[in-house]
């Protein structure tokens, strides 16, 4: 018995616990939702209905909204938030750059208040009567209130800006880390030969942050895949279902209308088959010379 | 021309740095302001702070809110660090072939999306709600369960584990310490730092959550702080003053954790990509 636990048996305690808890918690889940993919009724009645709900899919304009919109998010949001970064941090890197911490400091703040927090606030800020209408007119940039949360354009603007408001300092502080790895020498022997700033940053800056970019790049897919919290509370997935994503789809069928759990499963696995294939995308395109 | 572009580099980080700042800044600003003043845009700190305090005391059960957000983020932190750590350590040094292939099925599971395994999940709870109500629907226990182990944390303590020093672990079995009193006794407060970090990190996590907890808590007793922001976002006659007051609130934990460990807290983030 002593002998059984030696060694590299003990070594299986010491994980047990948290293999059990992943277990239980996320791969006994998505067993269970693949099974309820191909169930349908309402609540606890559950019947087996073959492909029924994946067919569904396809005429459901709700859902097809929710992808729409969820697309739009991610081939908006994501790029735009990764550019600002970058530039952040490579202006930020710059040691003759003077109050560096403060702007650092600024910039990465968003980064620390919880998504219900400041979704409520930007609620309020882009609101008929909010303070951005309020600045604009002042400027005499509008003259008119915009209906920021009840015009489906606007709405979609208010979340993707939103998105990009808590996010950009997150994803830079990645990018100013990474950059302080890279040999200054490169960059002297670039400007000596003669290289841009402009092509200083695509010669050298990219190509030398690739794997962080992708880490990041893949890590915002995941989240704006998921997105959830800034809708609900910004617009409540309206005008309409301008605004709705596909995890908030998939509560409002499990929990705002009558509870099809069947047919929520199956929205919930368009997600892991889309996680999946952009990670496996991205990984492709950012790794094809290694 | 080098100190217009210099000048120009000035003007746009600043321009960054207020529209980051601004949110906040109006948060606080609104908070002490009543809630006519804030419609119509008043930017200056007010007199309302205590009279919003009190309707926010007075009308809302935020006390409760803010102790069960406390509850369930102790909870979760301590039994994440707890349960990440042993299972951290156990991979990197009990190396193993079939323990190297479990953990990278663990990994697997940091691709999985919550919003898809969230359903199976609360028919899960819902199942051992009639026997066992203390972790059932709408007990606190199931709102941070499902979140104490996750592979982020697993991964992120395995990385920092490669730092200790193998030495140590020989010394102790030499003074005849057992493998969990050379884990307890020596690896723990050696990695002091590490445990700072992932601290912040599930802390925040927790204290932010709002999806699970919106689905799992139900009873007005139960509910954490971002469900109470929630509502009251929702509300239709919103009393600005005091919803801010409430998100100020909501907000300082989090900020006092960021300025007093802002270099773990950084750590904690860079802990997901080294390696």
């Amino acid at each position: 018995m002593r002998r059984l636990f030696r060694k590299n048996n003990i070594g299986w305690l010491f994980v047990l616990i948290s293999v059990i808890g992943v277990s239980i918690f996320y791969f006994y889940p998505m067993v269970d939702a693949l099974l309820l993919s191909f169930q349908s009724g309402m609540g606890s009645n559950l019947d087996y209905t073959g492909l029924d709900n994946w067919a569904r899919l396809f005429n459901d304009p709700t859902f097809i909204s929710a992808l729409t919109n969820t697309f739009t998010y991610l081939i908006i949001q994501v790029p735009m938030m990764i550019i600002f970064a970058l530039i952040f941090s490579v202006l930020l890197n710059d040691p003759t750059l003077k109050f560096r911490g403060l702007f650092r400091t600024a910039i990465f703040l968003p980064a620390v208040t919880s998504l219900v927090a400041y979704s409520v606030i930007f609620k309020y800020m882009f609101s008929g009567n909010g303070i951005v209408n309020q600045f604009l007119m002042n400027l005499a940039i509008i003259s008119e209130p915009i209906n920021f949360l009840t015009d489906s354009f606007w709405a979609k603007i208010v979340i993707i800006l939103a998105i990009t408001w808590r996010w950009t300092g997150y994803n830079m502080i990645f990018y100013l880390s990474a950059l302080q790895n890279i040999d200054n020498s490169i960059y002297e022997a670039a400007r000596i030969d003669g290289a841009s700033i402009f092509q200083q940053f695509t010669k050298i800056t990219i190509p030398m942050l690739k794997p962080i970019i992708l880490f990041t790049t893949i890590t915002s897919t995941i989240g704006t895949l998921q997105l959830f919290d800034e809708v609900v509370n910004i617009t409540g997935g309206g005008p309409g279902n301008a605004t709705i994503t596909i995890s908030q789809y998939i509560y409002n069928l499990s929990f705002e209308y009558t509870p099809n759990f069947g047919y929520a499963a199956t929205v919930s696995y368009v997600i892991v088959i889309l996680v999946v294939i952009l990670s496996a995308i991205q990984f492709k395109v950012a790794g094809d010379k290694e | 021309m080098k100190k217009f572009k210099r000048i120009l580099t000035y003007v746009f980080l600043s321009v960054a740095a207020i529209i980051s700042i601004y949110p906040f800044f109006w948060m606080v600003v609104s908070s002490t302001n009543a809630s006519v003043d804030v419609t119509r845009g008043r930017q200056l700190p007010g007199t309302h702070l205590i009279e919003n305090l009190t309707n926010l005391f007075d009308q809302v059960n935020i006390v409760t809110a803010l102790s069960n957000s406390f509850i369930i983020a102790i909870l979760s932190t301590f039994f994440t660090l707890l349960t990440a750590s042993l299972a951290g350590y156990g991979f990197e040094m009990f190396r193993s072939k079939w323990k190297d292939r479990t953990f990278n099925l663990l990994l697997l599971s940091m691709m999985i999306p919550f919003a898809s395994i969230m359903v199976p999940l609360y028919r899960l709870f819902g199942r051992i709600t009639p026997t066992a109500p203390l972790i059932g629907i709408d007990s606190l226990t199931a709102a941070f369960l499902p979140t104490v182990t996750t592979a982020f944390f697993i991964f992120f303590f395995r990385q920092n584990t490669k730092m200790f020093a193998k030495d140590l672990i020989e010394a102790g079995r030499i003074d005849g310490l057992s493998e969990l009193g050379i884990f307890f006794r020596i690896y723990m407060p050696t990695m002091k730092t590490t445990y700072a970090a992932a601290a912040i990190i599930a802390f925040m996590n927790s204290w932010n959550n709002f999806l699970w907890p919106l689905v799992i808590l139900q009873s007005p007793s139960q509910q954490t702080m971002p469900l109470l922001i929630s509502n009251l976002g929702s509300s239709y006659a919103p009393d600005f003053g005091m919803i801010m007051s409430a998100i100020t609130i909501s907000t300082i934990p989090t900020a006092v954790v960021f300025f007093v460990m802002q270099k773990h807290f950084v750590a904690g983030m860079m802990g997901s990509v080294k390696g």
